[in-house]
């Protein structure tokens, strides 16, 4: 029995949030007294490495057919990698790209599957996982019943833990991998910038910044204080922003430990997307706006007074 | 061509959400339903393709009866025919099982779905689907174009998209920017009296997982209001008492 954990790799190096699933999934195997196996698909930097994080042993996967991320090839050989070590909890994170290859893992294994999850299972007569429902309105608890178990979790929902252990690498050759019948044509990065799923810091803002040209404050105001930028719904409708920027109920999810909103009313949908952040500043000029009521701190004020103010605060914090 | 949408029916994006005996059950009381807001993306794209080269849409939702009047907000949108899978949906791969044993041997060209369903947020029947029916599954597409027996597809990645090309059949997950939903007009409202809603029986599937009890978020605390003149106050807050910024 062990507890196996997908380690997703951007350009060849492990994502934050497969250090954090890598430590999730010690943290599990310590309650089931078994341990923990990761496993790294294609090329990436430095399986050894896993090993700080909790991993006891890293399986590494080399093949042609891995050239290209492919959510088929990917979970056919990432099942046969459960399978061998007898996986009985299977953690993959719920990124765009883990949640692509999860249900697939699901089915090839048997397993019953939970996405979205936010903490840590209770183990007791039952396996019972705790998963964000409502697009954040809510949390379920569901008990997985099959004897194999997949989770997808939440980036930023658990803290990336040291370990001193180091672990054990070895390569695995994935037999009758069918090849692939998609092919990537072109791949798009967003570069230089924090991708907002991973963010632990977000600023963002919504109709009340008037028009996209005033976007240069709250980039600024991201640059200062290492945060990614996101939007309320409208501004993406009107283009001001990119859709990959709107969080709430029809966007993106988020729970960073700091939402800064600026400009933004407080909708439901828009909460819905928000409201798991640890903490939450808004800053409106209308003392009515209902977002106060769902913020830890908050600033009554016009955002182009305020945020020139604020910016520099920032940068001078910063540069103490 | 042969295109087959899934639809889940959910809650109005307004709900206040709250729960019945001992957060044990979604309190549906006053709550109105509707079309899931992805799968009318989905929709609508199998309509834009499917429409202009003579071909059907048939638009499939496992539930129980409550939900024909979604089910005809779809059919009034255009889809061609609907089938409803008698069967309470007790998780995605349920679900997932229901549709492809329906689907497996009906020659669908490809197979739509939303991106995740905006009440239980599985995002997880589109990759289900894929490796039940053994086909490619793309989720979160912002493109579509279907030519012979290939299709283009542009799919959100992390951090960017990523255009990919796959032969059909297969089954993709429709995300935002994919198109703007089409609004029924009165002449589909209308048509939409009359079309085939075929009720299946659902195939019997053991059940994987089961809720327990839900949980609300906690509520704030209240909040700390500082003076607009003084935001170096909130840099001092945010790095020395809540400790979320260096
Ligand atoms: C089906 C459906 C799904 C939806 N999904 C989402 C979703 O996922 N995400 C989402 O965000 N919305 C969503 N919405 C829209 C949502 O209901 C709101 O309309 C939207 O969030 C409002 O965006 P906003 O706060 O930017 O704009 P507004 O509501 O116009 O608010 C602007 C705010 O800015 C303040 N303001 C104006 N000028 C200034 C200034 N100079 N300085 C400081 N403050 C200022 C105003 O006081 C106001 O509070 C959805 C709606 C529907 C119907
Ligand atoms: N009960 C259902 N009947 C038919 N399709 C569904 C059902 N539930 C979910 N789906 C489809 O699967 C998508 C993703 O749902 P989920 O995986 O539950 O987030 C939805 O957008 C629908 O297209």
């Amino acid at each position: 029995m062990s507890v196996i954990v997908f380690a997703e790799t951007s350009d060849n190096q492990y994502k934050k949030s497969s250090l954090e699933a890598v430590s999730y999934g010690k943290e599990v195997a310590t309650k089931l007294g078994s341990k923990v196996v990761a496993v790294s698909i294609g090329n990436a930097g430095n399986p050894e490495s896993l090993g700080n994080y909790g991993a006891d042993e890293v399986v590494t996967l080399h093949d042609a057919a891995f050239a290209q991320f492919s959510p088929e090839a990917y979970a056919a050989a990432f099942a046969s990698v459960c399978k061998a070590h007898s996986g009985s909890v299977i953690i993959i994170s719920n990124t765009y790209s883990g949640k692509s290859i999860a249900g697939r893992v699901a089915v090839l294994l048997g397993a019953g599957m939970a996405s979205n999850v936010v903490d840590y299972p209770e183990i007791g007569d039952q396996f019972l996982v705790k998963r964000g429902v409502f697009s954040g309105k809510a949390f379920a608890y569901v008990g997985l019943n099959a004897p194999v178990k997949l989770l997808a979790i939440t980036p930023n929902s658990v803290e990336i833990k040291q370990h001193a252990g180091t672990a054990a690498v070895s390569a695995f050759a994935a037999d009758g991998i069918a090849a692939s019948k998609t092919t990537i044509k072109e791949t798009n990065r967003i570069t230089g910038k924090i991708p907002l799923t991973e963010a632990e810091i977000v600023v963002s803002a919504g109709r009340g910044m008037k028009g996209p040209e005033n976007w240069v404050m709250i980039e600024d105001l991201a640059n200062a204080i290492g945060a990614a930028t996101a939007c309320s719904k409208p501004v993406s409708d009107m283009h001001w922003r990119p859709h990959s920027e709107h969080v709430g109920q029809t966007g993106i999810t988020i729970k960073p430990n700091l939402y800064i909103a600026i400009g933004i009313s407080g909708a439901i949908q828009h909460l819905a997307g928000v409201s798991s952040s640890k903490v939450i500043v808004v800053i409106n000029k209308d003392p009515e706006a209902p977002f106060f009521k769902a913020a830890d701190y908050g600033i009554v004020g016009d955002a182009f007074d305020v945020l020139p103010k604020l910016i520099q605060a920032a940068k001078s914090a910063t540069a103490q | 061509m042969k295109v087959l949408v899934c639809m889940s029916v959910v809650p109005d994006t307004t709900t206040k959400i709250t729960f019945n005996n001992n957060n044990t059950e979604f309190n549906t009381a006053g709550v109105q339903f509707i079309m899931n807001p992805y799968d009318e993306l989905a929709l609508t794209k199998a309509l834009d393709i499917a429409d202009p080269v003579g071909g059907t849409v048939t638009i499939l939702h496992v539930g129980l009866a409550d939900a024909e009047p979604a089910i005809r907000k779809a059919l009034s949108m255009g889809a061609t025919d609907a089938v409803r899978i008698n069967a309470a949906a007790t998780d995605a791969q349920f679900v997932a099982e229901q549709v492809a044993s329906y689907a497996k041997d009906k020659g669908f060209d490809f197979i739509l779905t939303g991106r995740e369903s905006i009440d239980y947020n599985g995002g997880a029947v589109c990759g289900l689907l894929g490796a039940m029916l053994d086909i490619p599954s793309i989720n979160v597409i912002t493109q579509l174009e279907v030519s012979g027996n290939t299709a283009t597809i542009e799919r959100d990645i992390d951090g960017g998209r990523e255009t990919v090309s796959s032969s059909l059949p297969f089954v993709a997950s429709a995300q935002k920017d994919l198109c703007e939903p089409r609004i029924p007009n009165m002449r589909g409202i209308m048509a939409a009296r009359t079309k085939p809603l075929a009720v299946v029986e659902p195939i019997s599937v053991t059940n994987h997982s089961s809720y327990q009890r839900f949980e609300l978020p906690q509520p704030k605390q209240g909040v700390r209001m500082i003076s607009a003149d003084a935001p170096e106050e909130l840099i001092n807050l945010l790095r020395n008492e809540a400790k979320v910024i260096n």
